[in-house]
């Protein structure tokens, strides 16, 4: 198969993963959806990777993956704090940042 | 053989991201992501990036999602708030949004003029991909990336256990607000504090054991 068709997909599943952030409210599915959406750049930048024929967009696919589990955690760490604080777990009565 | 496998992985991933966004239950979201990040394991391996894949199935859908998992049997998967979710308007408006950047991506990705996007790629050496090439990559060329991403998983792992910790930090100021400030790091906190006793509900037990201790040392 062409690049082209594994560029297709990532940028469909980009839009889907996007498409999820706007529409749910739960919290933890909001971080599944940007989990979507970094794993859909990180299709793209193996695919380019392959195109070229140049390990470095794999480096940079390995990175995004670093990042991508530091903000889990973190974002996890938050909704664990939210429930501690009997806070609701909807992202629309969330507006403020404070304690 | 190749053709087939791809368009079997990419039903796969388009799947589990449907799925993803559509079911109701976080855990059945949660499941439908690894069933979608394998799936991308596939693709990965289809353009040889062994090691990426391998990475993938390892860290993402091994450790990432065992946490999601924990987190939704923590908190129960359930407890939505009573408030209604976006209103008709609102969901067409989002998938609006989504189609209009799934065409936006089209028109920017196919019609680059990049010549080799319509081919399988560049001609490639044997080891692409390969841990040792990907290693070799990482420790010489992309150093201090590397060194950064170490940093950072730390801090992430510092601050995940800070928001998360069970007690201490969080004080009642008396209006009914909890505030955490830097002072609350700095105080010195009854023995046992953090610890799997503490979770079990014997916290208080340790320090009184260890107020004990210290009245024996005074008298």
């Amino acid at each position: 198969m062409t690049i082209a068709w594994y560029l297709a997909v990532s940028a469909v599943i980009f839009a889907i993963g996007a498409g999820g952030v706007l529409v749910r409210r739960n919290p933890l599915v909001v971080l599944l959806c940007l989990e979507l959406m970094l794993n859909a750049a990180n299709l793209a930048l193996v695919g380019f990777s392959r195109m070229w024929g140049n390990g470095q967009g794999q480096v940079f696919a390995l990175i995004v993956l670093v990042v991508a589990a530091c903000e889990v955690t973190v974002g996890l760490g938050v909704i664990v704090a939210m429930h501690r604080l009997r806070l609701p777990s909807d992202v629309d009565t969330m507006r403020e940042l404070q304690g | 053989m190749s053709a087939v496998l791809f368009f079997i992985a990419a039903a796969g991933t388009l799947a589990g991201a449907i799925g993803v966004i559509t079911l109701k239950d976080p855990f059945y979201a949660v499941l439908a992501l690894v069933g979608h990040l394998v799936s991308l394991a596939v693709l990965f391996l289809l353009l040889h990036a062994e090691f990426i894949a391998a990475a993938q199935v390892v860290i993402y859908a091994g450790a990432v999602m065992v946490l999601y998992v924990f987190v939704v049997s923590y908190i129960g998967g359930q407890n939505l708030s009573s408030g209604q979710g976006p209103g008709r308007a609102g969901r067409f408006g989002a998938f609006a949004c989504a189609g209009a950047l799934v065409i936006e991506l089209f028109i920017a990705v196919l019609g680059s003029g990049l010549r080799s996007i319509g081919t399988i790629g560049a001609r490639v050496a044997v080891g692409f991909g390969s841990p040792e090439a990907i290693g070799s990559l990482l420790l010489t060329k992309f150093l201090v990336p590397f060194e950064i991403a170490s940093y950072l998983l730390l801090l992430a792992a510092v601050g995940a256990v800070t928001l998360a910790r069970r007690r201490g930090g969080l004080d009642d100021r008396g209006d009914g607000t909890p505030t955490i400030s830097v002072m609350d790091f700095m105080r010195p906190r009854p023995f046992g504090t953090g610890t799997m006793a503490e979770g079990f509900g014997h916290g208080e037990a340790l320090s009184a054991a260890q107020s004990e201790r210290r009245q024996e040392r005074e008298s």
